[in-house]
């Protein structure tokens, strides 16, 4: 049985429709990868999860139960946690307060401080820093961070990548099996096909608010990636 | 000489009153920049709620202050979650416009049940005792007290802003009210929390204000008048900005009262107005 899913997941802002039904399924240690251009919906996705955009209430289910509707800060107590783009750290907070704050879902679990710093060793040098002052990547680190100490069964990274280089990137990516093997599941939202490809058990691809393509990235050729991402005519 | 020297003491001493009346202001803003036009009339609420207890239940203003505190925590409490927060998130003009209605209501009730007559509270021999400081000069222990808890109470604000975890999650809504949504803080209960502190903030100063002159139901909007003003001169978002302005302020009134007994108030809102002028980010803004 699935871990979150979603069953013709609608999102609007005003008039404009920008999701239409998708359905979207993520198994307890899996990774899922949602790809897709921009303005596929991809973000819209992971906010209508978390609750910053009222789900229908039966769209969204985790662990059994409803999920949708519900207002956003008990979405992350219940473990669904949001690791927003655009980082999103407080400014007038330091590192350590950025990363303390996360703890404010109030659940048990295996991540603290020191096992953060464990994975991200450069915020442990930069902890008493306000958080304007990481580099981006290192931004990236602390908003996982964050998120981590609030003990998520099931985190979301939207667009992790956006604006690093690389190498930081690949860093970072670098880390996630190992949060999988633990038990967590993860979605990761990307336009970078080939980063998303290379983490993911499942993959959806999104295409003006709808699922063009799903699948495991082994059973995905290349050319139906193509098609579903750009909506090329084969 | 010594008249002025006086003059500037008792100054200082009226702004560490100022300063409370403007914390509470600071704090709302700060949090979640919204100016609260019914201030004024909360605080004279206060002093009207220490008048009852003194009256019917022979309390002293200090023994009452700790009731008038709490149930105006919870009133403040109460305001947020049920009315205030249903405005916010719709511009500026929803919660304003709230709040201006509610100091028209306070003024209105307060008028109905205790009249337009002047009241004061009677606090007998506290206000009236004095330290003596040489021959000419005498400070009241009384405004000595107040200056005393503004100070006590501004380092207590701090300390709660910079070190617990209410603080960081307070400042942190301040940042980014989306934001902590997402880390299980719910952003309106913080709402309610920062307005029961002010509002506790805002009795005492009631309290206070009743003890040291007397009070009549359309005093609230000059109470926010000077809130407001020792928050400007001060710089919007510092505490220690905050105090510095009720001080200023302060001064600028007593020494425009002793200059002639009509331009006190109007000195103050010279000073209030040359910094808008000329430093309209005030003397000590937040230098983050």
């Amino acid at each position: 049985m699935s871990l979150l899913a979603t069953r013709g997941l609608t999102a609007f802002y005003g008039d404009f429709q920008a999701l239409f039904g998708i359905d979207f399924e993520l198994g307890a240690g899996e990774v899922a990868a949602v790809i897709g251009a921009n303005g596929a919906g991809k973000s819209t996705f992971l906010q209508s999860i978390a609750g910053l955009n009222a789900a229908p209430r039966d769209a969204v289910r985790f662990d059994g139960e409803t999920l949708g509707g519900e207002p956003a800060h008990r979405i992350a107590r219940r473990g669904v946690s949001l690791v927003p783009e655009g980082r999103r750290l407080f400014p007038s907070l330091s590192v350590e307060e950025n990363l303390r704050l996360g703890a404010s879902t109030r659940r048990r679990g295996p991540w603290t401080l020191e096992r953060v710093y464990a994975l991200f060793p450069r915020l442990a040098e930069r902890r008493a820093l306000p958080a304007t002052l990481l580099s981006g990547g290192e931004q990236q680190m602390a908003a996982i961070g964050r998120a981590l100490l609030g003990n998520p069964r099931v985190l979301m990274c939207d667009e992790i990548s956006l604006g690093l280089s690389p190498a930081v990137v690949k860093s970072i990516y670098a880390g996630l099996p190992q949060l999988a093997r633990e038990g967590l599941s993860l979605i990761v939202v990307e336009q970078d096909i080939g980063t998303a490809l290379s983490v993911a058990d499942r993959v959806y691809c999104l295409q003006h608010g709808r699922v063009s393509l799903h699948g495991r990235p082994a059973e995905l050729t290349r050319e139906a990636i193509a098609r579903a991402y750009f909506g090329l005519a084969a | 000489m010594i008249g002025w020297i006086d003059t500037l003491v008792q100054g200082v001493l009226l702004g560490g009153l100022y300063a409370m009346f403007a914390m509470g202001l600071s704090l709302i803003w700060g949090v979640m920049r919204l100016v609260n036009i019914a201030h004024g009339d909360f605080i004279l609420l206060a002093a009207y709620l220490a008048l009852v207890f003194g009256e019917t239940a022979n309390l002293h203003p200090l023994a009452a202050a700790p009731l008038v505190v709490a149930a105006m925590a919870l009133l403040g409490y109460w305001l947020q979650r049920g009315v205030i927060n249903r405005t916010l998130g719709k511009g500026l003009l929803p919660p304003l416009l709230i709040t201006f209605g509610l100091s028209v209501v306070i003024q209105n009730l307060l008028l109905e049940i205790f009249s337009a007559d002047s009241r004061a509270l009677r606090a007998e021999r506290i206000t009236t005792g004095s330290l003596q400081l040489g021959d000419s000069l005498a400070v009241g222990w009384f405004p000595l007290g107040v200056f005393a808890a503004a100070i006590v109470l501004g380092l207590a604000l701090q300390a709660v802003f910079a070190r617990s975890a209410l603080g960081r999650a307070l400042r942190a809504t301040s940042d980014d009210q989306e934001t902590v949504r997402l880390v299980g803080i719910d952003d309106r209960r913080m709402y309610a929390l920062a307005t029961a502190i002010a509002f506790a903030l805002m009795a005492l100063a009631g309290v206070f204000l009743g003890m040291r002159t007397s009070f009549a139901p359309s005093d609230g909007p000059a109470n926010l008048l000077f809130a407001f003003e020792a928050v400007v001169i001060g710089g919007l978002g510092s505490f220690w900005g905050t105090f510095a302005g009720g001080i200023l302020l302060g001064v600028a009134q007593t020494v425009g009262f002793r200059l002639d007994p009509g331009w006190g108030l109007l000195v103050g809102h010279f000073v209030f107005l040359a910094v808008l002028l000329f430093r309209p980010q005030g003397l000590f803004p937040r230098t983050r």
